[in-house]
């Protein structure tokens, strides 16, 4: 009895060995362990052993058959991990190939630019607020202080719809919409669609965008005007930007200037794009006029403040190094896909 | 404004490059927008002068001449020339010069003969020729005789000079003078302002009694002066006036005419010269023009005016455009024998009105628009007189005429100083205000403690309030020196009105589902309304006109955005794109009557267009249903739509909420013909204003199902006419709210099923949130479903 459960041990052991598949291992379970394995049947032979023996080949043949389901598991577990290994290097790819990438839309440069210009303002305290595009005289020019024959129309070269109603020039209406609507403190933001009747080229275009800025307080001083417009520029163009104010002429603010920012390509050394001069103009501003704060009935010596208008094309041509103002209007998927 | 430098310097001293006052004057307000060196590209010529000429030895066209120019030896030229003598001083080009027409010279060999250098003609400096004399037209220059041997011709020629372009703002014409542009330039760089020294000669006879002025509109006509000269001598001007009036950009045509453009950069006044014979009965009237009268213009055309148009005549006709141009019948040739000068002052609007009206922007005319000052009239009439004398052009005749009913005088602005340093947002003491002020011209008259009186120059029209005062100190005190604050004060919200908040979110939304912006213009051509096959009574074709259009094509205000759309995407198309997704969100113009009386109604829409050989009708449609979805836009609904832009069997109307929100489909193949475009297109149109108002956009927590549910595939045979929208809202109706899901997986048309048939198979979903519903439940709510659907139409259960 010792002995046959000695020589299933070594048979077991053998096939175990020569077991490759999982298969192998179940048919050797079941050929050793099984209802008519070898061990089971020796096993049922316990009964004609003498009783002295029965507790010492008891032992021996339990120990075989932990043993063997140990070692069954094992090699079980020994096989499936091999296998495993075999399919994870049958599965290799080639992670080189271009994955299948999804388009996102894109949203226009000028839309970038304007969501740019917004963000930087609504995080100051601007509310924004639009107006018509198609407009009064009276609120792009005469409440602007630029009454019929001032020589300052002659810069914008208007559109007319009729005599008294015209497409705006310019966002700065609705400076006056807002102040006749409401009262004092005002800090808001007015981007829009204007227009001038010049020809498509390179540098113009009959439409194109605004973004107008307007505060409205008491104490508000040209001080306060250049600390925001130089965090803007910076914010825009980056910290370590040069920004300078150059006085200039606006009808409806007094003291007036325009913003110039140090050239995004020489850094002021000068070149083609700042006609070598080492500054680029983004903006005009100045200090709301009197006589626009009078119009809509404000008290010029009580509150005043200021007032600030760019150009989004401008802006997004110097941001992106677009050079060509009609880029905007293609519509060419091949510029619209690259921003 | 054009200002040669060297003139500038005659008015104002100051020691800096010109760099660095261009960058002090931009920031003082007077923008530089160019410097530019004459002669910059004529590099090493010089005066040389011809000691002899031979004839060449090969050669009978050409001559060997010996040129002196200041080294040890004459230079050998050979020059084909026939306008050069002995004795001639000539400009020399040195071996290695350069000429501003590309070449550089070399020592060369002319049929055996070395030419070490070259004899240059005004073409090949570069130079104008009309005033030369025909055979140095065509021939070399020849120099003035004093001119040193060996000097750089750039000097004897007036090139060594550099020219500042400034631009003028509009509210200040008293800077459209090289006076003026020095006053400012004193101030700015502290350099001292000379104005120039006028001293009226002495001359024969008197002005009053050789000739009258008349001025019938004296409102248009602030002040008209005139002076006589007689025996006039007609020439050309001397170089030096020729070359700053060329520098300046205006071109050297006579003595006469030449000094009235030079007093005219100088002191910014335009003057007239008119040929006092031409005038009928020797006098002058100021006054309107007759409707009908016409004058031919010194540009040589004929002009009608009208009543609007104040003209210079005389007895009998006009001889002049008061402000704008003279006259042919009046005009300075070189038989003329006396000059009338007018110094006048005229209403600015009315100057501008004329200008515009006839087209014709002047030198003069664009600087009595901008307003000039009346009391510099006689100054420059002043100054004229002097230049004739100094020039010896003519014979000046003694006195006046003086027609300056109301002279202007200074006026008065109170300033107090502490409101100067609130705008500004400085701490400059009243001394510091006043030293800047006086250093403009800008006299403190009176001062107490709390305010001072200024008295402003009758030059300086655009100052008439404290706040004009605040500027001129504030810009010549320098506004980089102002330190930067930000506002204190009332706190305020940053946000922005809902509806753009949403239209940043559909831009989102649509980019996520792979689709571009387009932006275009606001103007599309009338034709288009053809081209999308619009009928002739459709409210879309009521436009708003502009008056002065750019060109038919952008002539009227866009009330749809679907031409643009096809455009671009057959700009694409024909650029082979492909995946062409794009939308544009933008503003239609919708009049509420025509012609305008009031402002139109602007509304924004939302159009999307799609063209793609992998996509079809229901990915447009997807593309929109996804966006309401994401807005929180519902309930929504499609239903089958006729538009005579999109092809028949392929559209829908969209309804918000009952409202309508636009069109969705397939192009018309004729649409698309018309714009040239050979794939499908889908496109949609909607009214953006309506989605915003309808999105809602709060989010509220659902729990998640615990309980499993249970599915069911439905698939039954129904006519062809039968819409999936009514199946669906009838499974809907039937089922109750235990249906949670409906979905068309399969629509089968063919084989096994009848002819005008078709087969639709739909997964069902059913969920109750309290419990495990039993298959019993499902079962009986599935026949109610079926049995509705066999009712309603007719549908045959499929199995
Ligand atoms: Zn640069």
């Amino acid at each position: 009895m010792r002995e046959k459960l000695l020589n299933i041990r070594k048979e077991a052991e053998k096939s175990l060995l020569e077991a490759i598949k999982q298969q192998d291992i179940e048919r050797l379970r079941i050929n050793f362990l099984g209802k008519k394995g070898k061990l089971t049947q020796l096993l049922r032979g316990m009964g004609n052993l003498l009783p002295e023996d029965r507790p010492v080949i008891g032992q021996m043949a339990n120990k075989l058959r932990s043993d063997l389901e140990r070692m069954i598991e094992e090699k079980i577990e020994a096989i499936k991990e091999k296998e495993k290994l075999e399919r994870l290097e049958k599965e290799q790819i080639d992670v080189t190939i271009t994955g299948r990438k999804k388009f996102i839309g894109r949203k226009h440069p000028l839309t970038r630019t304007l969501e740019d210009i917004k963000s930087f303002f609504i995080g100051m305290g601007y509310e924004v607020v639009e107006g018509p595009e198609i407009e009064l005289d009276y609120y792009n020019f005469e409440a602007l202080n630029t009454p019929e024959d001032h020589p300052a129309r002659d810069v914008q070269d208007t559109f007319y719809i009729t005599d008294k109603i015209l497409l705006r020039t310019q966002t700065s209406p609705m400076q006056v919409r807002t102040m006749e609507k409401r009262k004092p403190p005002l800090k808001i933001l007015a981007p829009g669609r204007v227009y001038r009747s010049d020809a498509v080229d390179a540098t113009h275009s009959p439409v194109f965008h605004q973004v107008e800025g307007l505060v409205i307080d008491e104490n508000i001083t040209m001080g306060d005007l250049k600390g925001t417009l130089i965090a803007f520029a910076r914010y825009l163009f980056g910290q370590d930007r040069g920004v300078r104010f150059r006085p200039h002429y606006f009808p409806f603010t007094e003291p007036s200037a325009e913003l110039d920012i140090s050239c995004i390509v020489c850094n002021g050394k000068g070149c083609r794009l700042c006609s070598y001069n080492g500054w680029l103009e983004i903006l005009g501003c100045g200090m709301v006029h009197p006589r626009v704060l009078e119009m809509v009935g404000y008290n010029p010596e009580k509150v005043g403040g200021f007032a600030l208008g760019m150009g989004i094309e401008r802006i997004a041509l110097l941001k992106y190094g677009i050079d060509d103002m009609r880029l905007f209007f293609e519509n060419d998927l091949r510029f619209l896909r690259q921003f | 404004m054009l200002v040669p430098v060297k003139w500038l310097k005659d008015y104002v001293d100051y020691d800096m490059k010109t760099e660095e006052l261009a960058l002090a004057m931009t920031m003082s307000g007077t923008n530089v927008e160019s410097i530019k060196t004459l002669g910059e590209n004529i590099q090493g010529v010089v005066v040389g002068k011809i000691e002899s000429i031979k004839p060449h030895p090969n050669a009978d066209k050409l001559r060997v001449c010996f040129v002196d120019v200041g080294g040890e030896n004459a230079l050998q030229i050979i020059t084909g020339a026939e306008n050069v003598k002995e004795g001639d001083k000539v400009p020399t080009a040195l071996e290695g010069s350069q000429l501003p027409i590309g070449i550089k010279i070399k020592t060369t060999k002319f049929r055996g003969l070395e030419s070490q250098g070259m004899m240059c003609s005004a073409q090949e400096l570069k130079l104008e020729t009309k005033n030369l004399p025909d055979e140095q037209k065509n021939g070399i220059l020849i120099l003035p005789e004093n001119a040193p041997i060996g000097e750089d011709v750039k000097k004897i020629l007036g090139l060594d000079d550099e020219i500042i372009e400034f631009e003028i703002t509009t509210n200040r014409p008293d800077c459209l003078s090289i006076v003026g542009i020095a006053r400012e330039a004193a101030v700015t760089v502290g350099g001292r302002f000379k104005f120039p020294e006028i001293v009226v000669p002495e001359g024969q006879g008197n002005i009053s009694n050789e000739t009258r002025v008349d001025v019938e509109d004296p409102d248009l006509c602030p002040r008209y002066t005139a002076r006589l000269i007689k025996n006039v001598r007609i020439k050309p001007s001397p170089i030096w006036m020729q070359q700053r009036l060329r520098a300046a950009g205006i071109r050297p045509i006579n003595n006469i005419v030449d000094i009235t453009n030079y007093v005219m950069l100088e002191l910014g006044q335009p003057l007239h010269a008119f040929d006092f014979e031409c005038l009928n009965d020797k006098r002058i009237i100021v006054r309107r023009a007759k409707k009908g009268e016409k004058l031919v213009t010194l540009d040589g055309i004929e002009r009608e005016l009208d009543e609007s148009v104040l003209v210079i005549a005389d007895s009998n006709k006009p001889v002049g455009i008061a402000g704008v141009m003279g006259g042919e019948n009046s005009e300075i040739t070189e038989k003329t024998q006396t000059v009338l000068l007018e110094s006048a002052n005229f209403n600015s609007t009315s100057i501008r009105r004329t200008a515009k009206k006839l087209g014709l922007r002047t030198e003069a005319s664009s600087r009595f628009e901008k307003g000039i000052d009346p009391n510099i009239a006689e100054i420059a009439s002043n100054r004229f007189v002097q230049l004739v004398e100094q020039l010896d052009a003519g014979d000046v005749v003694n006195g006046i005429i003086d027609i300056y009913p109301k002279p202007l005088k200074p006026w008065r602005i109170k300033m107090r100083p502490g409101r100067i340093n609130k705008i500004l947002g400085t701490n400059l003491t009243s001394e510091q205000m006043e030293k800047i002020l006086n250093s403009l011209g800008l006299k403190v008259v009176e001062k107490s403690s709390e305010h001072l009186f200024v008295e402003v120059p009758t030059f300086r029209k655009d100052i008439t309030r404290e706040e004009d005062l605040s500027e001129e100190i504030g810009r010549i005190y320098g506004f980089d020196n102002i330190p930067p604050t930000l506002p204190k004060g009332s706190t305020t919200f940053g946000t922005q009105p809902s509806h753009m908040v949403k239209a940043d979110k559909t831009k989102d939304i649509l980019n996520a589902c792979g689709i571009s912006e387009i932006i275009t213009f606001s103007f599309i051509s009338p034709q288009s309304f053809d081209k999308i096959n619009l009928p002739k009574e459709s409210p879309l074709r009521k436009v708003i006109k502009l008056m002065n259009p750019l060109g038919e094509d952008t002539s009227v205000m866009r009330t749809t955005l679907i031409p643009n759309m096809l455009s671009v995407i057959s700009y694409n198309l024909s650029n082979r794109q492909e995946n062409i997704a794009l939308f544009e969100l933008g503003r239609v113009y919708r009049p509420k009557s025509l012609p305008l009386k009031e402002l139109p109604d602007e509304y924004n829409l939302l159009t999307i267009g799609m063209s793609d050989d992998k996509i079809d009708f229901y990915d447009l449609k997807g593309v929109v249903e996804t966006l309401f979805e994401n807005l929180g836009v519902t309930p929504v609904e499609f239903n089958p739509y006729k538009h005579p832009t999109f092809h028949p069997g392929r559209t829908a109307e969209v309804l918000i909420n009952g409202k309508r929100a636009g069109v969705l489909g397939e192009i018309h193949p004729d649409v698309n013909d018309a714009y040239d475009i050979k794939k499908r297109v889908y496109l949609c149109e909607l009214e953006f204003d309506l989605i915003a108002e309808q999105s809602e956009l709060s989010y509220k927590f659902e729990p998640i199902p615990r309980y499993p549910a249970v599915e069911r595939d439905l698939a039954i045979v129904v006519n062809d006419s039968v819409l999936a929208k009514d199946i669906e809202n009838t499974i809907i109706e039937a089922g109750g709210s235990l249906i949670k899901e409906i979905d068309l997986f399969d629509i089968y048309k063919g084989k096994q099923i009848p002819e005008g048939k078709k087969s639709m198979a739909y997964s069902l979903m059913f969920r109750a949130n309290d419990r495990t519903l039993t298959d019993e439940e499902v079962n009986n709510i599935y026949n109610k479903i079926v049995d509705s659907l066999k009712n309603k139409f007719n549908a045959k259960l499929r199995d």
